[in-house]
């Protein structure tokens, strides 16, 4: 199978890999660049389980070619905490139970984390809104409005730095 | 385990995190598709394009001639079969000679890549003679002929069952009032958001090692032993963290047996991963159930028999639906009073994807339907809905007429509860037009009665291990599948110990590792593997206690442990750290370390059939739904939804409302939208795109109620939570829907297009399929004599 070379800036760092050129981000992402944080739940660009940072906006990874992305910065679930520091929104998931089984919880995390830099305390519709993408089928969607609310209000009021 | 109520825990009741929140939030937990062998090959499976046709030859060589394939698979190199239990073992790996749905699998390609693998698949020729397509119970009742199988009473029955406890003809003719309905439950699908898989790979030493995104890899190495025959001990499962399960990662499948084959062939590691199209075919979903309900009552509401009947749609293959179909006719007993009591089923092979066990496995269907009768008949008498469920619950203790053992139930409590807190007897019947409030209960099992494989030895195992550093480790064969069991034992070692959760290491669901656990299916885990991590651990704790009393020179029993010490309760400044206790015990008694199990206690039901049902001890629930109607559109929006559930006791009530939102929101899209539906032999759905599931948007507002009864055979009191709360919430929203607009939707998903249908009178109501049930077995009632009381049987 004929391969492409990528250069791709991934949670701040400069990666290149060669990958067929039709495979997708996500696949480029787990596959090449030994980043499995990021899941795969229906091929479609239906479920959001994908999700990731492209230049801080949000986007389906499983509909991405990763040679779009390239000179632009990628973020995935692993980039997301501070070295061993938990980012505000990871704090507040682990803390109100928000993940169950987990597998849909990183594309949430990026979701959430792009809508909290928009607005930096989103009303419970526009967190509902922004997640809307985000399919989750353990908990019902509560915990995970609940851990958004409670990370906005410590990156507000400054007792935590996204 | 008799336990008595308990005021001194520290970790059991405390909202903590779970053990592996910082694992799942940082994207570090490794699902089965996350793990990667060198030397890996991926596979692929080829699946029927036809529901019901017959193999007449089937060729890989092409494409085992294909650049980067390194092996072919097909059918007669996997000739024994399978099946979660052991009187349906009517599956193959890959089809023999037959395939019975659109997506039965037939080969199998492992390449160096999986786009290879797919590529392949197409040069592999099967011809196939076509039979007819039986896509429904009628269709396939209507072809005996055309059998699906050629097991099962006859035609494509697989199994039929009719019992009467207690003459309900004789509670008919005493009745002041009599009713019947019929009502209709498609069938839905899990739809976890991970895709199942499985890593396979044969070792040097000649030992298969199993990956897999599985509920249960007890039940999984049986399979995989027996199919491969290998010897037991040389085959090893390791079940993965499982991206959501709900059911559907319960059965063995053909793609962890075609993994291992593959790997045993080719020496090295391969891996399948399913595509969200391959998991709507593996399914085990909630069965498509027709029901009529039957019931005599007196004036004042009082039951005097009630008469069920269920047919169940199976698809294609066994599964759990022996199981599936008893569970249609288990449980509409323990909440309320029926004297009398007759339960006639029928389970059918179509040529669908095979169902099995969702969430609630077999019991939301009846529930739905006996919990909307209960509301009709409450009408026809001019009772309130409210009012009869409270008046009607049944006494702890209580035996029902299929020989079901109630035990603490707090299900009164729970109605209470809600009708309290949703304003529902004020607010029925004027909340204006389009608006309505609906309330329904509901029963579950905390762990089934009786393992799939009928034995004597218990059901959950636990092993602890104590280190000189003060940390233990916790072994147990439980799966976590997000629900928190791997939380549960840390909290409950934690407890007995003294210590905290985060000073334990879980190592679950590994079969050379681990001691058996069942598995995670029928609610079980908290409180088995409860029992058992606290009887270990209750074990051990009596070394490190022997060991520190000597040094304190105090009495053991007046030893307590929390905060990582060991102190004397009469004098708490008298104590050792935790590490030195532990230091102490293990110079005294060698390397430390314990078991401990659990096994149900024996059920009093003495009929041929009873194996399913008894539990424990039930769960109970009461949900209220508000809901706004468009008359326009059809459309259904809910409002806000109250629910109460007796979990016995908060092991941790943070991971307790987690799974009663997730139960509300799962109940919801049943209710509402979510269908496995087929269309000219297919799946008209198989995709994420087309099955629809609620979103962010669609979730309402829950207020969860935890009550708690503390059972005496719970860990701390508990009793499940995972399952139960689904089920009061689909009855709920019909309810509710009739009370927004006056009509009644006997069938679910109540979609727009039969709410609409239901407002202009065109919408036929549900019957059931034309089929002359078994002769009845007349069960004669238990003698007086039998146990009424909780047993004290932990071993």
């Amino acid at each position: 199978m004929a391969k492409t070379r990528i250069r791709l800036k991934v949670n701040g760092e400069d990666r290149e890999v060669l990958a067929p050129v039709h495979h997708t981000l996500l696949e480029v992402l787990r596959e090449e660049l030994g980043l499995p944080g990021t899941k795969h739940g229906c091929e479609l660009g239906e479920c959001g389980t994908c999700t990731v940072l492209v230049d801080g906006r949000p986007i389906l990874s499983c509909l991405a070619l990763p040679i779009e992305c390239e000179g632009r910065e990628i973020t995935t679930v692993e980039g997301l905490a501070d070295g061993a520091a938990l980012h505000p929104l990871q704090q507040a998931f682990a803390e109100l139970g928000s993940a169950q089984c987990g597998y849909c919880i990183p594309g949430f995390l990026l979701s959430a984390a792009a809508l909290l830099r928009e607005r930096p305390r989103p009303t419970r519709p526009e967190i509902a809104e922004a997640t809307a993408g985000n399919l989750c089928r353990c908990t019902g969607y509560l915990k995970i409005f609940e851990a958004i609310e409670l990370a906005a209000a410590r990156m507000t009021d400054g007792t935590q730095r996204g | 385990m008799a336990e008595t109520p308990r005021d001194d825990l520290t970790i059991i009741g405390q909202s903590l995190p779970k053990v592996d929140a910082a694992a799942k939030v940082t994207g570090q937990t490794l699902f089965a598709d996350d793990l990667v062998l060198p030397r890996m090959l991926y596979a692929r499976l080829l699946r029927s394009p036809h529901p019901h046709a017959r193999i007449r030859r089937i060729d890989a060589a092409k494409a085992a001639a294909h650049p980067g394939v390194v092996a072919t698979l097909v059918g007669s190199e996997l000739p024994i079969p399978f099946g979660i239990l052991p009187v349906s073992q009517d599956e193959h790996a890959l089809a023999l000679d037959k395939v019975r749905f659109v997506g039965d699998p037939v080969a199998a390609v492992a390449a160096l890549d999986e786009e290879t693998a797919e590529e392949a698949l197409k040069l592999v020729e099967v011809d196939y003679d076509v039979l007819p397509p039986l896509m429904s119970i009628d269709e396939a009742l209507r072809r005996p002929d055309a059998r699906i199988h050629d097991y099962g009473p006859r035609g494509n029955v697989h199994k039929e069952v009719s019992f009467d406890f207690g003459d309900v003809e004789a509670g008919f003719a005493e009745a002041d009032h009599v009713r019947e309905d019929t009502f209709f439950f498609e069938g839905s699908t899990h739809l976890p958001m991970e895709q199942h898989a499985a890593l396979a790979s044969l070792g040097p030493d000649g030992k298969l090692t199993l990956w897999s995104s599985t509920q249960t890899p007890h039940y999984v190495h049986r399979a995989l032993a027996r199919v491969l025959e290998l010897a037991p001990a040389h085959v090893r499962v390791i079940a993965c963290p499982n991206g959501g399960g709900f059911g559907g990662k319960s059965d063995p499948f053909s793609h962890e047996i075609v993994a291992a084959r593959l790997s045993m062939k080719t020496g090295r590691p391969v891996k399948i991963t399913l595509s969200r199209e391959e998991v709507f075919y593996c399914h085990r979903g909630r069965h498509p159930v027709s029901m009529w309900i039957k019931t005599g009552l007196k004036k004042d509401g009082a039951i005097t028999a009630m008469h069920f009947r269920s047919a169940l749609d199976g698809g294609a293959y066994g599964s759990y639906g022996v199981a599936s179909l008893y569970y249609t006719g288990a449980l509409q007993t323990v909440t309320y009073r029926i004297p009398r009591y007759k339960f006639e089923g029928v389970r059918v092979f179509t040529n669908k994807p095979p169902c099995g066990p969702k969430r609630g496995h077999g019991t939301p269907q009846p529930r739905y339907a006996l919990e909307c009768h209960i509301d009709k008949f409450c009408h026809d008498l001019g009772l309130d809905p409210a009012e009869w469920r409270l008046r009607n619950t049944l006494p702890p203790g209580a035996v029902t007429a299929n020989q079901m053992q109630v035990r603490t139930i707090g299900l009164r409590e729970c109605l209470r509860r809600v009708v309290e807190a949703s304003g529902f007897s004020s607010r029925r019947g004027r909340l204006g037009p389009g608006r309505g409030v609906g309330l329904a209960a509901s029963a579950y099992i905390s762990g089934a009665g009786l393992p799939i494989y009928w034995n004597a030895m218990p059901h959950s195992g636990v092993q602890i291990k104590v280190d000189r550093g003060g940390g233990v480790a916790v072994f147990c064969g439980s799966t976590d599948i997000g629900q928190g069991s791997d939380s549960v034992l840390a909290y409950v070692v934690a407890e007995e110990l003294g210590i905290r959760p985060e000073d334990i290491r879980v190592v679950t669901a590994d079969t050379d590792l681990t001691p058996v656990d069942l598995g995670s299916y029928s609610s079980r885990v908290t409180l088995m593997t409860g029992n058992a991590a606290l009887q270990a651990a209750r074990r051990v704790r009596e070394q490190i206690f022997a060991a520190a009393a000597k040094k304190l020179d105090v009495p053991a029993e007046r030893l307590r442990a929390a905060g990582r010490r060991v102190f004397d309760a009469a004098d708490p400044s008298r104590a050792l750290a935790f590490a030195d206790a532990v230091v102490l015990a293990e110079a005294e008694f060698g390397t430390l370390g314990a078991v401990g199990s659990y096994t149900p206690p024996r059920s009093v039901a003495r009929w041929k059939g009873a194996g399913v049902g008894p539990t424990p001890t039930y769960s109970y629930s009461a949900c209220v739904v508000e809901l706004s109607a468009d008359r326009e559109t059809g459309l259904v929006r809910v409002d806000k939804v109250w629910i109460a559930h007796d979990v016995g006791r908060s092991i941790n009530p943070l991971l307790v409302i987690g799974q009663v939102e997730g139960s509300v929101y799962m109940g919801l899209g049943e209710a509402l939208m979510e269908e496995q539906a087929f269309r000219k032999g297919r799946h008209k759905i198989p995709s994420m795109l087309e099955y629809k599931s609620p979103t962010t948007l669609e979730m309402p507002p829950v207020e969860s109620i935890l009550v708690e009864t503390l059972d005496p055979e719970g860990p701390y009191g508990a009793k499940e939570c995972g399952q139960g709360p689904l089920l009061p919430v689909i009855p709920a929203v019909a309810n509710a829907l009739f009370d927004a607009l006056g009509v009644r939707i006997d069938e679910v998903p109540i979609t727009p297009e039969k709410v609409l249908a239901a407002l202009e009178g065109r919408l036929r109501g549900p019957r059931m399929p034309e089929f002359t049930y078994p002769e009845t077995v007349i069960v004669p009632p238990l003698e007086p004599a039998a146990p009424a009381a909780p047993q004290e049987t932990t071993r």
